[in-house]
């Protein structure tokens, strides 16, 4: 039996634990600063617009740990020692271990602006951070939110439910264009703006000035010279893993912890999982940093397998990620890539309410459907994934839309619509849909 | 809050005061006629000369009257019982009748107008704060819902708790206290059934009330989205047709009061003599209900049940899911999630089944053999038991008073034998599953907080698990809330339900292995 340390209580190494607890007998703790328990870092918006309370956002009740021996530990792990394999804790306490998992996550970037350390200047990634939120915006009248992703939108949707008025500065020209295409970025950009956000494109933080007390931030300043009066500015320009404590330490980092396949860092029985690990090499159509929750739990699955005898290279599938705009759900499967490869071809569907619609991109020659973008409509995830898989052309696709479907009974059903756009600009090749199989048939299905 | 959402609040609360104060409204006035009019004749003889003293004297409140009232049958009960004539005792409950018909004055007098003014506005202030949502943009808007003392468990919420329980303690137990409240109702009851409203038909007409308008938040809030529109109309009809119009209709016709959709055992004094009576005795149309509501408990519930699940009568027909998901909708996030409540639940709603299982068992055994007794247990006292305990402090006092405090659906969860059946089918024989999209969770916890039957549904989400439970009365909230478009409530062969999460979950190509899981991840 080993003593597991895992270093970070996030989606990824709370899913090594669970599941290095499923396959072995090791003792495993897990060591966080933040909170004692496990809670969901992507419901933080959802605390404070009143939707649920922290404790909601616990995915396990407090019995499980205990019943599942599972170590919890909350401290702030200051400095590790690989040679003799300890970690030194906040007041000098310390801890050995067998094997060292390190799933630190990430922190908000900050480009050196001037004022970027005011009072109500943050980033929005911790519970930490949420409590600072609640106070710097208690009452004020507007906020700038810097940064046009989704942190930014959350943030967004978030002051506007307390009546704060909101600046949304993009430095893209539109909104998240360089991951969503034209068209999307477009329908999104009207939805934020139908919210009554003061969304500026093309427009960079240059300055954030102090108000009178000259602690507090006051206003901001813009690369076009313009200045904003605010009481709260977000910095929401992305985050980066949360390494710099490790520093002087023989753990080799680029801009995070660089491990291979199989999680391995340069030294033994350590390695790293999340946000935080940087791959040497990515797998195929892969960054090598993914700052996502459902890749952080695929690599805490995939390191349980190799902590528990069964090494597992890191084989994440097709990829996959939703987000959600205020009201607009997006949903993406596969490579959607912007600008469009040059092998490449796109189907594009919207819907004239401007708020829903599809994308399927597709190869130009066999045309094996090679990813989804969907907007304000939901797809089932095993279907999109196994046409992509099984290179199913965009006439099968455009054939049995119906499967894809995922969104609930009685809702508006599109496919028709959708097919017919797709003949009308592809009239080489008339597509018929599969019809609905009949009641009696789904009955004794 | 706008101004507009103020002013209908502002609107409902001067309504409500005003209906509050209608109580205070009008003396009472025992007459010699009231008397005639409303006692058994040989109950007027033996109560005459003892209420004399009562007689024409002029109460400012019900409390006083009925003081005075109560003890007079009382003495003369204890007479009796001194004199061992206790077959002459006065056991019929006359409060009520008698408040009724000794008020005078406004209320009497004024009702239509009083009615307006009360409970009409009331409805209006509440439609005007309903439709100013329509401001927003559509699509799920929970802001503040526990920011909101209302909805959070505060002292608001407790009030409202408070006043529920008083309200239903009140309605079951001294519905003498309110009779004025029948009078704004009058007219409705007599346009329907030609009869003076009693306390049941105040009930039923606020009940009814209440449905509708919240079922016009309802429509509202869930504007985009067509699941909850149709659930909503559909319950929204099945209570204003079935449950209020036609069953007062009946009684216009002299025919048995018949709710068509309710059924044993939710309504479990079908099997009862008195009922099984009016019924036989009822011609064609008294046999068509006994057969058609043993029909829908024996044949209707196990072939909707396979067919769509539990919803099909929880959250789309049913009263009481009716009433949970309209009024009750704001307090549905109140709801216990632990495993705790859980196992509590099993017992009580499984123990409540078994309860009334027996109770009717006995009940029938009486009808049939005309004996009260098996062994010691008396099949009346039984029933008495069950008529109390599940029947009004249950279903009613916790059940609806409770809403603020444990969510909407604690009588549905806890104690309904028929949500127990009904959850028995759908657990083991149904083509209904809530489907779980691949990878997509992410574990925020939405679904779990808006259940408001209190599944845990994340713990399901999140490993890819569909949700198969006996409880879920497929509302499809959680479904409606989920950020991640996760959850889907569908119908499908009952072999293809999920029922044990994949060992990997979509999205990731690891290869398979079939490790014996030694994890204890399990909640059942
Ligand atoms: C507001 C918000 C919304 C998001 N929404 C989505 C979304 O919708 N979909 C999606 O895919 N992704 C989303 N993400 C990203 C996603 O949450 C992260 O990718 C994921 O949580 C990373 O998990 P992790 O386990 O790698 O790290 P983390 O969750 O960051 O966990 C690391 C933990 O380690 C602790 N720690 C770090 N250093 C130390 C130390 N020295 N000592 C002790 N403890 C330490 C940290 O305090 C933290 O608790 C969102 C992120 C945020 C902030
Ligand atoms: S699981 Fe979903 S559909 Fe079922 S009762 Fe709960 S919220 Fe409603
Ligand atoms: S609401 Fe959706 S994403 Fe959130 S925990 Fe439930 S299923 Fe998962």
């Amino acid at each position: 039996m080993k003593h597991i340390v895992i270093v970070g209580n996030g989606i990824s190494g709370i899913t090594a634990a669970r599941h290095i607890r499923k396959h072995s007998d090791h003792r495993i703790t897990v060591i966080s600063g933040e909170t004692d328990y496990f809670f969901s870092r992507t419901a933080l918006m959802y605390i404070y617009m009143g939707h649920m309370k922290y404790e909601h956002t616990k995915p396990y009740e407090d019995y499980f740990w205990e019943k599942n021996r599972i170590e919890l530990k909350k401290a702030w792990v200051n400095h590790i020692d690989f040679e003799q394999k300890r970690l030194l804790l906040d007041g000098d306490a310390s801890l050995t271990y067998d094997v060292l998992i390190l799933a630190v996550g990430s922190e908000p970037n900050r480009f050196g602006w001037p004022g970027q350390d005011l009072e109500g200047v943050q980033g929005l990634y911790s519970y930490q951070d949420l409590e600072k939120l609640e106070v710097y915006t208690k009452g004020i009248r507007r906020g700038v939110i810097v940064g046009g992703g989704l942190i930014g939108v959350e943030m967004a949707e978030m002051l506007l439910s307390r009546g704060i008025e909101v600046t949304l500065l993009v430095r893209e020209q539109s909104y998240w264009n360089h991951v969503l295409p034209a068209e999307e970025s477009a329908l999104v950009s009207r939805h934020i703006q139908a919210h009554h956000v003061d969304l500026r494109p093309g427009t960079e933080l240059a300055e954030i000035r102090p108000d009178s007390s000259g602690k507090r931030v006051g206003s901001i300043v813009t690369n076009k010279g313009e200045s904003i009066e605010c009481q709260f500015v977000c910095l929401a320009v992305g985050v980066h893993p949360r390494v710099e404590w490790m520093a002087e330490t023989p753990l080799e980092t680029d801009r995070g912890i660089l491990v291979n396949e199989y999680f391995e860092t340069n030294l033994p029985d350590v390695y790293a999982i999340g946000d935080c690990a940087q791959h040497r090499q990515p797998p195929a159509g892969r960054k090598a940093i993914e700052q996502i929750w459902y890749t952080g739990r695929i690599m805490g699955e995939t390191l349980a397998r190799t902590i528990c005898g069964t090494r597992t290279p890191y084989t994440p599938g097709i990829f996959f990620n939703s987000a959600k705009f205020f009201d607009i759900e997006y949903q993406t499967y596969g490579e959607v890539a912007v600008p469009l490869p040059a092998d490449t071809e796109t189907f594009f569907w919207e819907h004239s309410n401007g708020r829903t619609a599809l994308r399927i991109n597709h190869k130009s020659d066999a045309g094996a459907v090679v990813g989804f973008n969907a907007m304000g409509l939901r797809l089932r995830h095993e279907v999109c994934e196994r046409w992509i898989k099984e290179e199913r052309s965009i006439r099968y696709a455009m054939e049995h839309l119906r499967d894809i479907h995922f969104d609930p009974e009685f809702f508006r059903r599109h496919e028709e619509e959708i097919v017919q756009t797709y003949n009308s600009t592809h009239p080489e090749h008339v597509v018929v849909p599969r019809k609905k199989n009949s009641f009696l048939s789904r009955l004794f299905s | 809050m706008n101004i507009i959402q103020k002013t209908g609040l502002g609107l409902f609360l001067i309504g409500f005061l005003v209906w509050i104060a209608t109580l205070t409204m009008g003396k009472f006035t025992l007459t010699d006629q009231v008397l005639k009019d409303n006692l058994k004749p040989n109950h007027y003889e033996q109560l005459r000369p003892s209420l004399a003293p009562m007689l024409n004297k002029t109460y400012a409140t019900p409390f006083g009257f009925n003081d005075d009232l109560a003890n007079t049958i009382d003495q003369v009960n204890r007479g009796y019982k001194i004199q061992n004539q206790m077959d002459k005792a006065i056991n019929d409950s006359y409060a009520f009748a008698l408040t009724k018909a000794a008020s005078h004055g406004i209320i009497r007098e004024a009702n239509v107008p009083l009615f307006w003014a009360s409970i009409g506005l009331a409805i209006v202030g509440a439609l005007i704060n309903i439709l100013a949502g329509l401001r927003k943009l559509p699509g799920i808007k929970n802001d503040h819902i526990y920011h909101n003392s209302t909805t959070s468990r505060g002292w608001l919420g407790i009030i409202i708790g408070t006043f529920l329980i008083v309200f239903y303690v009140i309605i079951y137990f001294f519905p003498q206290y309110i009779a004025n409240w029948t009078f704004l109702v009058d007219p409705l009851s007599r346009a329907l059934s030609g009869t003076p409203a009693s306390q049941w038909f105040l009930y039923g007409t606020l009940y009814t009330l209440a449905i509708l308008v919240m079922g016009i938040r309802m429509l509202i809030k869930y504007r985009h989205n067509r699941y909850q529109q149709v659930r909503t109309v559909s319950v929204m009809f099945f209570q204003l047709s079935f449950a209020f119009i036609i069953a007062e209709i009946l009684i216009a016709l002299s025919l048995p009061y018949y709710d068509f959709k309710n059924m044993w055992p939710l309504d479990y004094d079908f099997f009862f003599e008195w009922h099984l009576d009016s019924l036989t005795s009822s011609g064609r149309l008294g046999m068509f209900m006994l057969v058609w509501g043993i029909a829908l408990f024996t044949i209707g519930v196990p072939l909707f049940t396979y067919l769509y699940g539990k919803r099909w009568y929880c959250s789309w027909v049913c009263g009481c899911g009716g009433l949970a998901e309209t009024l009750g909708d704001p307090y549905r996030q109140l709801s216990d999630k632990s495993l705790k409540a859980w196992q509590v639940e099993r017992y009580m709603v499984h123990g409540v089944l078994v309860f009334v299982v027996v109770m009717t068992a006995l009940v029938l055994y009486t009808y049939f053999t005309g004996q009260s007794n098996i062994g010691p247990i008396s099949s009346y006292s039984v029933r008495s038991i069950y008529g109390f305990w599940i029947g009004a402090l249950f279903s009613g006092v916790v059940g609806v008073g409770f809403y603020p405090l444990m969510g909407n659906r604690v009588w549905c969860r806890y104690g309904c034998p028929l949500a127990a059946y009904i959850g028995i089918v759908q657990r083991f024989k149904s083509r209904f599953r809530i489907t779980t999209n691949g990878g997509q969770c992410i574990s925020c916890g939405n679904c779990s907080t808006y259940c408001e039957m209190g599944i845990d549904v994340r713990w399901y989400a999140q490993r890819g698990q569909d949700v198969v439970r006996a409880s879920c009365v497929g509302c499809g909230i959680c479904s409606a809330v989920c950020p991640r478009g996760v959850l889907n409530l569908e119908n499908a062969a009952p072999g293809s339900r999920v029922l044990i999460a994949p060992e990997v979950l979509t999205g990731n190509d690891m290869l398979r292995e079939n490790h014996k899981a030694r994890m204890t991840d399990t909640q059942n």
